[in-house]
């Protein structure tokens, strides 16, 4: 940097910034603090030095069964965007590399899909599902995390796969390679940092969806949004059962989206910001 | 470049997502349209009938519906203003040279990923609730009475905690397009004199304005739609004083069965996001070009 900058400067900045991290932070912070305190201690007023229990943790698995919401969230989460990404990467193949005068119109239609207010179509897909039996079923949330997501994950491959150079595919053509071909040997090696980047971004927008995640489903597929939503009217002594609950809900999405800032960028804004 | 037979081979490959997209947009959308001039009870399914317009009529002159209209709107633009500026300040901030940028950076974008029911949940319980809340303590710790938040400031309360959610993503976006602002413009500007203030308005504002945008937009999608937080705090109440208009739908459909009236409005929010999108479209279509 050209600029010297004084050290009296970065202090300051220092300070302010730190000191407005920490109060941003803080409800998490203190989510994870409370979390390890007894029931007793939790209620006592402000304190940032828990014992160190664990029996919070202990108690929402042997009280409320938490491993089988935390995977359902696992499974939705993964089983929908691994299905997204099998039905968008032929599409945002063939928009990137052939495209045609109705591509753009397309993406855009694409994306129009995703403004349309999920409460709109609540009770006609409430109806589909139960006369499907999708219900509370996990194949039922998966499918339907797949199409919220599907948009977003076409748009961003496309954005990715459009930085590949078209020469190489020539190039490969030339050697003879199939188009299957190419697209496995040449391409995909080529899309996997991209690819890597959409997965990363739709994990952590299928684990927190909480429409249609606590409207379809009740027990057997309800992942830890509908399992978090049900303590809406604490009851008694819970505050650090609650933040137990919390922490582990959002500790593995809040590892995973520290590691995805730049694609989060460029994922939710449509590549218009990089 | 493309041969014929690669094309055809294109529009196969795009086939799948375009006919998942139209079933999963078209179909459901129709069936509400349907529902939305009849009427429909499942409970009570001997009067089921066509009304014509009488659910939008019902729907427009039930007073929680201009509540629910009106609380939508306050909770776009006040989280807008409050992301859009304190964004623009914590970029701004966040662009220093300073010690642990990089944590910070963790530590401000943190919220973005709590899921919405965790984030409500614990807004209402650690941090508002007026026995035990963090806020309440502060109160007692001032010999102040704390406030029950949720009860006498509803909607207040809902926007503060969206807020929250959205300051770290207009924040980072922000801070993204500050960073690829041209450091010799700025040194320029500062040679020739340009206070801080100057090269605020003159330098740096323009440059972010079409992050700004987008921003904007994104966030009104999203906003629009605000329900989990509303739902695990105050219920739509007290009242209808935080009902917005997909919490009313919902309310309508799944708590009173009358699907009808539920529709209509169902149709209403969707030409309220579709004012909202032909903008969105406009302004997203115009950066594809770029």
């Amino acid at each position: 940097m050209a600029r010297a900058v004084t050290n009296r400067h970065k202090t300051i900045a220092t300070i302010a910034a730190w000191a407005v991290a920490l109060v941003i932070f803080f409800p998490i912070l203190y989510t994870i603090i409370t979390s390890f305190k007894s029931e007793q201690e939790a209620i006592q007023g402000f304190s940032l030095i828990p014992s160190g229990t664990l029996e919070s943790y202990a108690e929402v698995q042997s009280q409320y069964n938490y491993f089988k919401p935390f995977m359902n969230s696992v499974i939705l989460a993964l089983g929908s965007t691994l299905l997204a990404l099998v039905v968008a990467i032929p599409a945002a193949w063939s928009m990137a590399f052939s495209p045609t005068k109705r591509t753009k119109d397309v993406l855009m239609w694409m994306l129009s899909t995703k403004m349309m207010p999920a409460v709109a179509v609540l009770f006609p897909i409430y109806l589909i599902f139960r006369n499907l039996g999708l219900l509370d079923s996990r194949i039922g949330m998966t499918v339907m995390l797949m199409l919220i997501n599907l948009p977003i994950v076409i748009w961003m491959l496309y954005t990715y796969f459009r930085e590949i150079p078209g020469e190489i595919l020539e190039a490969a053509r030339m050697d003879g390679a199939t188009l299957w071909g190419e697209i496995l040997y040449v391409l995909t090696p080529m899309a996997v940092p991209g690819i890597a980047s959409t997965m990363l971004l739709n994990i952590i927008l299928a684990w927190n969806e909480a429409f249609w995640t606590i409207r379809l489903t009740t027990t057997n597929a309800a992942p830890l949004t509908a399992f978090i939503s049900s303590f809406s009217s604490p009851q008694g002594l819970f505050w650090a059962k609650l933040s137990a609950a919390s922490t582990l809900a959002i500790a593995p999405i809040l590892i995973m989206g520290w590691f995805s800032q730049k694609q989060l960028v460029r994922g939710l804004t449509f590549g218009a910001v990089k | 470049m493309a041969t014929k037979q690669t094309r055809t081979l294109a529009r196969f490959m795009a086939a799948p997502s375009v006919l998942l997209l139209l079933i999963w947009m078209a179909v459901p959308l129709a069936v509400t349209l349907w529902f939305s001039f009849q009427q429909y009870n499942p409970l009570n399914p001997i009067r089921d009938r066509f009304v014509g317009f009488a659910n939008y009529a019902l729907f427009f002159n039930n007073p929680a519906f201009s509540t629910a209209i009106l609380n939508t709107l306050i909770i776009v633009a006040a989280v807008l203003a409050i992301t859009i500026i304190g964004g623009i300040l914590l970029a701004l901030l966040l662009d220093q040279p300073m010690w642990g940028q990089g944590f910070v950076r963790i530590l401000v974008i943190s919220p973005f990923f709590v899921m919405p029911p965790v984030a409500a949940l614990v807004w209402k319980n650690m941090i508002m609730h007026p026995g035990y809340g963090v806020f309440a303590d502060i109160a007692r710790f001032f010999g102040a009475q704390p406030i029950d938040w949720f009860a006498q400031y509803p909607l207040f309360s809902i926007i503060i905690i969206v807020a929250w959610q959205w300051l770290p993503f207009a924040t980072l976006i922000l801070l993204t397009s500050l960073q690829s602002l041209d450091g010799e413009q700025k040194e320029a500007a500062e040679m020739d004199g340009a206070g801080f203030l100057a090269r605020f308005w003159y330098l740096t504002l323009p440059h972010l304005s079409r992050a700004i945008t987008v921003v904007v937009l994104i966030q009104t999608i999203f906003l629009l739609s605000v329900y989990a937080e509303i739902l695990v705090t105050t219920n739509g109440g007290p009242g209808y004083a935080s009902t917005n208009l997909p919490f009313l739908v919902y309310q309508k459909a799944l708590l009173e069965y009358k699907i009808g009236q539920a529709s209509a409005g169902g149709i209403i929010a969707v030409i309220l996001a579709n004012i909202v999108a032909f903008f969105a479209m406009r302004a997203v279509g115009k950066n594809l070009d770029k």
